[in-house]
């Protein structure tokens, strides 16, 4: 116990999350639906190209990407919207804030148990393909794909926490899940766009570092970014990420930001929820 | 004082213009069983919720044990009560037994405490078997066992014999008195008055967020002044000529329900009217006098409180 947090109400809320996820086979089903999408992509990615076959990491760990910037968030989000507002709505929360707990506790305890159910699918979906795909693989490109399994890992997170902020935020099961929805278009699909739109507005009247700096308030871009920057024949086949400034390439650095995307959602969730 | 295990003074919850509880005071002494009764939307669960520190109070103090429920301390407070929500909601995935691990962790309670509590409340059977397949009565029964983990000495039950059969809420009833032999103070609210009435200690009537009445049942009739009712059952083919008798007497309010004669009578013309009906006595076949019920007792008030 530190202050008046005990680590133990946490764990146990957690381990409660995370086996009724295992239980219900949650874990198990995303677990396949990476994997399969995964060696699909590693094997077919360059089909347009008209080639099939594991055409190298760095190709294939950008199929990747597009692919899991779509999904993982959309999981995430799924899966973290009816944490609170569920339990309310159907009637069990009453009973767990009564027993010796603090809010803090519960709502960290089911943030850490989802995140544990939505790492472990990511890990073992995405690294059982990276075991498939290892006899391909020297060691500097198993680095890669690992840090592009564990940027997916955070990046699941921070959706995640913004869908325990959802669920705290929102009235009922029906809203929170509109608002989860929006979140993932607006994040996932309309982001990029409305500032590929500014850019072409401004027609070069704001300096493109602007937008580049603005790319890191989405932690689906910071995702992104972190990936590809890290490879060189990658950066060569996205365009706007070439504009992006080198000062913020530092992996250190975007993977500090992507913790921020995790902690100041929940932030925002425990002081509404308090 | 000391004895007190529930001290409510001057409390207030106003949602804006909502006034949902409005300027209660009310203390439960140990090992009462304290009755909270009213209609929908009386204000008892939110006064439930304030005891239970699940909600924050717009004004007032509310005291369990003696210590506040919001406090620092507010873990010891709550390790010693116990809790049944009503319409408990229960976890699909895990078993009974599991049930009561997750809540007996979070209270701090051995596990080995679990399955004695499970046999109490007669789910011994059903341990193993996944809540999703439990039937409503199963379930009040394991929210029951989770509300006695850790031998509370405060129970606050919300309703807790929704969905039990008439064996159940009996066998309900017989560990509550048992508790209360132990020394255990138990609150609880209840839509069948009829059933309350005569298990509790004490109550309180609620109406629009205010405390109407409290007091023993007895002293809440006697303050009432609600009319007894002396039911006669006439013999076979006497009950024309019974009503003729008693309209003669000046008794002409007599109402028949199912073949029986039902008569108001103040509660101090009791014996005048007992004198009365012997005189009819070749027409009698059996009656009784049945005393207001806490239903009356409890729609007197809503009755005085429409009319404030």
């Amino acid at each position: 116990m530190v202050g008046n947090i005990s680590f133990n109400q946490i764990r146990l809320i957690a381990a409660k999350e995370f086996w009724d996820r295992i239980r219900n086979r949650w874990v198990l089903a995303v677990t396949l639906v990476f994997a399969v999408f995964a060696l699909l992509i590693a094997y077919f990615g360059a089909a347009q190209q008209g080639a099939v076959g594991f055409r190298g990491i760095e190709v294939t760990i950008a199929s990747l990407v597009s692919l899991v910037i779509y999904l993982v968030p959309l999981i995430a989000l799924i899966l973290g919207y009816d944490a609170v507002v569920g339990e309310r709505e159907r009637g069990s929360l009453d009973l767990l804030l009564s027993m010796p707990v603090t809010r803090l506790e519960v709502l960290l305890g089911k943030f850490f148990g989802l995140s544990a159910a939505l790492s472990l699918s990511t890990l073992a979906g995405f690294g059982s393909a990276g075991v498939v795909l290892a006899y391909q693989l020297n060691l500097e490109a198993l680095f890669h794909y690992f840090g592009f399994v564990l940027s997916a890992v955070l990046m699941g997170m921070a959706f995640l926490s913004m869908a325990v902020m959802v669920s705290v935020l929102a009235s009922d099961r029906a809203r929170a899940s509109g608002a989860a929805i929006a979140l993932w278009f607006f994040y996932v699909l309309v982001f990029d766009l409305l500032l590929l739109g500014g850019l072409v507005v401004s027609g070069g009247g704001v300096s493109g570092d602007v937008f580049s700096y603005l790319l890191l308030l989405n932690p689906a871009d910071i995702f992104r970014i972190l990936n590809i920057f890290s490879m060189e024949e990658v950066k060569t086949l996205y365009g706007l990420a070439t504009v992006f400034p080198e000062a913020l390439a530092n992996p250190w650095l975007l993977g500090m930001l992507m913790v921020f995307w995790i902690v100041a959602p929940l932030g925002v969730a425990l002081w509404k929820f308090e | 004082m000391a004895d007190q295990v529930i001290e409510v003074s001057r409390v207030s919850k106003h949602f804006g213009e909502i006034r949902a509880v409005d300027d209660v005071s009310l203390a439960v002494e140990r090992g009462e069983l304290f009755g909270l009764i009213g209609h929908n939307g009386a204000g008892k669960s939110t006064l439930f919720k304030m005891m239970l520190g699940l909600l924050p109070l717009s004004s007032g103090e509310i005291r369990i044990n003696g210590r506040s429920v919001q406090g620092r301390d507010f873990r010891e407070v709550r390790r010693g009560v116990g809790y049944l929500p009503e319409n408990v909601v229960l976890y699909d995935n895990l078993t009974g037994l599991e049930t009561l691990h997750f809540f007996a962790g979070l209270k701090g309670v051995a596990l080995s405490d679990c399955r004695p509590v499970l046999d109490k409340v007669g789910l011994k059977h059903a341990a193993g078997r996944r809540v999703r397949g439990y039937s409503k009565g199963m379930r009040q029964r394991l929210g029951f066992a989770q509300a006695l983990l850790g031998k509370p000495s405060l129970l606050f039950l919300d309703e807790p014999t929704t969905g039990l059969d008439p064996e159940g809420i009996r066998e309900f009833y017989r560990i509550l008195h048992e508790l209360r032999a132990q020394g255990v103070t138990a609150i609880l609210t209840s839509h069948i008055l009829a059933e309350i009435q005569e298990r509790v200690d004490r109550l309180a009537v609620m109406r629009s967020g205010q405390i109407q009445a409290l007091g023993t049942v007895q002293a809440l009739r006697e303050e009432m002044d609600l009319p007894l009712h002396l039911v006669i059952r006439p013999k076979e083919g006497e009950l024309a000529g019974l009503l003729e008798g008693l309209a003669a007497h000046g008794l002409a309010g007599a109402e028949v329900v199912n073949c029986q004669v039902v008569l108001a009578c103040p509660r101090e013309e009791k014996v005048s009217l007992l004198h009365l009906a012997s005189a009819f006595a070749p027409k009698i076949a059996d009656f009784h006098i049945r005393e207001p019920s806490l239903e009356d007792v409890f729609l007197g008030h809503g009755a005085a409180g429409k009319e404030k």
